[in-house]
């Protein structure tokens, strides 16, 4: 059984250094107007935790104990609006701004797909402990919860340990 | 313009994000990725999971991360007046309150989330523990609620469906199971 794991963890570990390779070879260096484009869309974003409040603690509480709909209308339009703008832009076979290809590729997985269920899991006990996901933990910082930085560095350290244990994990 | 967006006007709005990262420069969302790279910018490893061109694969994200933090300044410098506390239903405050979090102002609860709740058991558990675990499940399930929840199910990717059934999973633990016995 142990060894089973393993064998996964050690194909999986290797497709997703080869994804990681092919991806970066990819990549351009961005021009000025696309760094900035990237830290305005960010500042949006930002923007829109905070009027929506998905970034707050308490809003995620009365997610996991069904007393609000609030959280669920908000991730449920985001996901509907996303998926119908993917349509769109797989339909229209639309470029970049800078006339690139677009493509958006496949979440690999395994037979059992243990990482997504098992890591989704760990995900989830730390979501509604801390009270907020990646996202939000950045924009909590600049709402003026300096606090936060804390669990930022947390979450680096938790991303770490993940690196180091990953190859002892099941995927 | 400055009290709380209803959902069907913050939720849309969230889910262009997605679009709008593709036409730029056809990156995906999702902000976890971060976590990778900002371990991997500070050097101290020589595991090949962080020795990667971080600068090439991440600083856009990174820069990115950098606009959340200066979007959370704007929103409640400029964009909010009077209280930015969610109004919470009696039910979620004699459930709160049956966890000993009377204290109900600000985004995230003083008791908790707060510089000197850091040196109290339940500030600690909070913070760092739930911290850990957040950088520690998304790497592993290789995404987050941005990645998998958003990104991940508006393009059909059922690995990202039982990411985000796992996320619930452990949220529901976490509340209902975990959450009176750690506090």
């Amino acid at each position: 059984m142990a060894a089973t794991g393993n064998a996964f963890a050690r194909s999986e570990a290797l497709t997703a250094d080869v994804e990681a390779a092919a991806a970066v070879d990819d990549v351009r260096v961005p021009a000025v107007a696309e760094w900035f484009a990237y830290l305005g869309i960010g500042i949006v974003l930002g923007i829109l935790f905070v009027k929506s409040q998905v970034l707050s603690w308490y809003r995620i509480q009365e997610m996991f104990r069904f007393q609000s709909f609030h959280m669920y209308g908000v991730i449920a339009t985001a996901i509907a609006t996303a998926a119908i703008a993917v349509l769109a832009i797989r339909a229209a076979d639309a470029r970049t701004v800078k006339g690139d290809k677009i493509t958006i590729p496949p979440k690999g997985c395994s037979r059992y797909a243990t990482r997504y269920w098992l890591g989704g899991s760990v995900f989830g006990l730390g979501w509604a402990l801390l009270g907020a996901c990646p996202g939000p933990i950045f924009t909590l910082i600049g709402t003026g919860s300096t606090v936060l930085i804390v669990a930022l560095a947390a979450a680096v350290g938790g991303t770490a340990a993940y690196g180091y244990a990953r190859n002892h994990l099941p995927h | 313009m400055t009290d709380p967006w209803p959902w069907y006007v913050s939720g849309p709005l969230i889910g262009l994000i997605v679009p709008l990262l593709l036409l730029v420069g056809g990156r995906q969302f999702g902000v976890s990725s971060n976590l990778r790279h900002l371990y991997a910018a500070c050097g101290l490893s020589r595991n090949p999971f962080f020795n990667y061109d971080w600068k090439r694969e991440g600083a856009w994200n990174l820069v990115f991360a950098l606009g959340l933090v200066l979007g959370g300044f704007v929103a409640v410098r400029f964009l909010s007046a009077g209280s930015i506390t969610p109004t919470l239903g009696e039910a979620t405050r004699a459930d709160l309150a049956r966890l000993g979090i009377t204290e109900i102002s600000g985004f995230v609860p003083p008791q908790l989330v707060s510089w000197p709740a850091l040196a109290t058991w339940p500030g600690f558990v909070t913070m760092v523990v739930g911290g850990f675990l957040v950088g520690f499940g998304a790497r592993w399930a290789g995404g987050c609620t941005s990645g998998h929840a958003i990104s991940g199910l508006a393009n059909f990717q059922w690995p990202s469906l039982l990411a985000v059934v796992g996320f619930f999973a452990g949220g529901l633990l976490m509340t209902h199971v975990l959450l009176p016995l750690l506090f």
